[in-house]
């Protein structure tokens, strides 16, 4: 079948797309010595490296529709970027056939080719370059440009001058002007403030409002969700699963998740980071009385247990986890680190840590704990397992007023009570005290 | 707000991906035109990086050739009695360092230029070739204000132009070809071979005496002047002086030597430089 030719609305379409990475080749610096011992097969003296190969992508075939928002997730080395970087021409399929039509504006990076030499004015002009801006069109658009960066009085300034923060709004106020046909974003949003990734989550959403066509890669689920109605999710080059964001989202959460919310056990989960000279066993969730339960009542104090095993004495460790939604917000990190609190192990073996939380202070939903152990200056990784737990929490009558709080108010409460001793019974009337 | 889309035509960017299917065609060629602009970028940029933080700024074009030619006249002119073919020496060799440090001064740009931007070339779609290329047309600027100064040293040896003059353009579009060919072939060798970068240097300084900058074709035995002319900067720099000087020997067998190397270095450079451009990104 030739490509395209199926589907008149479509503007992307993919083909049984396979890229191939040679693992051996894929080093920095590859020197012709190698090679050239290679050709008079001195084998003995070659580095000892062989040519693996991996696919980052295969058989991936989709296609898009015009003004179509779609979001890629899948985990780190899933293949995503890969994916990205083929749609918008930097690399080539190693097989499969694509077809994009229309003015495609790829995002991988915010400001890239900025030249540190170079001024504001300057930049705009040589970035606009780059992404396919014609000279005329970013004269045109300049006032609107700096007018979004907010960059204006250093306009004329080298941007190696900048603050990271400048350059960043900078390069985002170029891109946001691009009115491509299809915009690629990858990850631009990880960077930045608050006030900066809503900037920029805004400006998709313009573009979306305009009807170009969309693709969009994020670690930030509820944004993809937000943006976009329909997911694709990538995982280990393959497309796992294709349709609507929710049920996407949420099996891919399923999915990386550990699914016992008791006692989950680590010792075969998979892209797990560290030395492993500490490591993760497993996480419970203890009530007062010590019993492991599946799920923790909003409210209620918890135990969380750490159990570790050392192969070997360790002088500092710090244990940590961070916490986020089902939707990859973080809520709260925290460690022994933050606490300054010394964890000497001075011999291998089998422990377990305890976490005391007066009063799980979380709204009824569902959440999960990526667990990590380094050293005191965070220089060297023991153990790092995202998504390791998945912790539920049940709704109940936190303010014992009978009413059932959900995940619509938010993500914590806080421990609180109403004080009116200052209501219009107890006190003079409004009048009388402007009065005085 | 976003404008409503405007009706434009489509750009198809479509390939198939056979391994061994590099096609060098119409649609390469006008997407080269569409990018034309990001050429006069790349050397815009290149040119204002350049002299931005020198406290000389452009006045470097000048003293490098001017330096070399002096330290040429006091060695080869004055104390080794060179001859000239009866020219004053430091204009027979001044004129040509001037294509000469063009041609050397942008390979040694051009061919780290896709390992300088490899930030670029991971992260933006773009005929590669406008890198090496863009470095090529901002060297054209330093050899403008070097020129220059070659005007000024005609009028002070009271050196005559005639009508020859005419085919400088020529010439001038032979050096930049024949550079922009070196350029790309070592460009895109050195992303795959950082070798380069060393081997460079060396070749550079044996190629300069291949070449006859410090002496006089005159000087060469002439059975062996077939074979290095077989060099195209021999036609560069000959080239050079016969457009300049009045009553200049020329072998036009010869210069077509040069001429014909030239357009196949340039041919092959573009044409290595093509295939391996796919794997840029993945090799970088």
């Amino acid at each position: 079948m030739k490509v395209g030719d199926q589907n008149m609305n479509s503007v992307i379409t993919v083909e049984a797309l396979s890229k191939q990475y040679k693992i051996g080749h894929a080093k920095r610096e590859t020197s012709l010595r190698e090679h050239l011992m290679g050709l008079m097969s001195l084998s003995f003296l070659r580095n000892k490296q062989q040519d693996e190969t991996i696919w980052a992508l295969r058989d991936v075939s989709f296609s898009i529709g015009h003004g179509e928002t779609v979001g890629v997730i899948g985990r780190n080395g899933a293949g995503k970027s890969t994916l990205l970087k083929i749609l918008s021409r930097i690399t080539y399929p190693t097989s499969g056939a694509m077809r994009v039509q229309g003015r495609v504006a790829s995002l991988l990076e915010v400001g890239t080719g900025f030249h540190p030499e170079l001024t504001g004015r300057e930049n705009i002009y040589l970035n606009g370059s780059i992404l396919g801006m014609p000279k005329k069109e970013v004269s045109r658009k300049l006032d609107a440009i700096i007018e979004f960066s907010g960059v204006e009085k250093f306009l004329d300034t080298p941007i190696k001058r900048y603050s990271t923060g400048m350059r960043l709004r900078l390069g985002f106020a170029v891109a946001a002007h691009l009115d491509p046909d299809i915009l690629i974003v990858d990850e631009v949003l990880a960077v930045g403030d608050a006030a900066f990734q809503k900037k920029c989550l805004n400006a998709m959403e313009n573009l979306r409002a305009g009807r170009r066509t969309v693709l969009f890669v994020s670690h930030n689920l509820a944004a993809v969700e937000n943006l976009c109605r329909r997911c694709i999710w990538i995982d280990n080059g393959v497309v796992r699963m294709d349709g609507d964001s929710r049920p996407v989202i949420e099996a891919y959460m399923q999915s990386s998740t550990s699914n016992q919310a008791a006692a989950a056990d680590f010792d075969n989960f998979p892209n797990r980071r560290g030395n492993g000279k500490v490591r993760y066993r497993a996480v419970e969730f203890l009530s007062l009385e010590g019993r492991s339960q599946k799920v923790v009542r909003a409210g209620d104090p918890v135990v969380v247990r750490f159990h570790y095993a050392a192969s070997e004495p360790i002088p500092s460790p710090s244990f940590g986890f961070r916490l986020y939604t089902d939707l990859g917000t973080l809520v709260t990190e925290t460690s022994t680190w933050h606490h300054s609190l010394p964890v000497p192990l001075p011999q291998s073996g089998k422990g377990y840590l305890d976490l005391e939380i007066a009063s799980m202070n979380l709204m009824p939903a569902k959440y999960s704990l990526s667990l990590w152990i380094t050293d005191m200056d965070g220089s060297m990784v023991y153990d790092n397992v995202e998504n390791a737990v998945m912790l539920e929490v049940e709704t109940a009558n936190i303010y014992h007023s009978g009413r059932d709080l959900d995940s619509r108010c938010g993500l914590v409460f806080f421990p609180q009570k109403w004080n009116l001793s200052g209501t219009l019974e107890h006190t003079v009337p409004y009048r009388d005290t402007l009065a005085v | 707000m976003l404008p409503a889309v405007t009706p434009r035509p489509f750009i198809a960017a479509r390939w198939c991906c056979e391994p061994n299917n590099y096609p060098m065609n119409n649609d390469s060629m006008s997407e080269l035109w569409r990018f034309r602009e990001l050429l006069y970028f790349f050397a815009w940029r290149d040119i204002k990086v350049r002299y931005r933080q020198a406290a000389l700024g452009a006045a470097w074009a000048l003293i490098q050739p001017l330096f070399s030619m002096i330290m040429f006249t006091l060695l080869f002119g004055r104390l080794a009695h060179m001859p000239s073919d009866g020219i004053p020496y430091p204009i027979f060799c001044y004129c040509a360092l001037v294509p000469w440090t063009y041609f050397s001064g942008v390979l040694g740009l051009a061919s780290v230029s896709l390992t300088a931007n490899s930030s670029l070339v991971e992260k933006v779609y773009f005929p590669r070739v406008l890198l090496p290329a863009g470095t090529a047309l901002a060297g054209l600027i330093d050899f403008a204000i070097g020129s220059l100064l070659l005007v000024v040293l005609m009028f002070y040896y009271h050196v005559r132009p005639t009508w020859a003059l005419l085919f400088s353009p020529l010439v001038i579009l032979m050096m930049v070809m024949l550079t922009t060919g070196v350029s790309m072939l070592m460009a895109a060798v050195n992303v795959r071979y950082r070798d380069v970068k060393y081997v460079l240097p060396f070749l550079i300084q044996i190629w300069m005496f291949a070449t006859p900058i410090i002496y006089p074709v005159a000087m060469i035995p002439v059975h062996l002047r077939g074979i290095l002319s077989l060099n195209p900067c021999w036609g560069m720099v000959n080239g050079f002086r016969a457009c300049l000087f009045p009553g200049q020997p020329v072998d036009l067998t010869l210069l077509g030597m040069s001429a014909v190397m030239t357009i196949a270095l340039f041919i092959g450079g573009a044409y290595y430089f093509h295939r391996c451009e796919r794997s840029f990104a993945d090799v970088i």
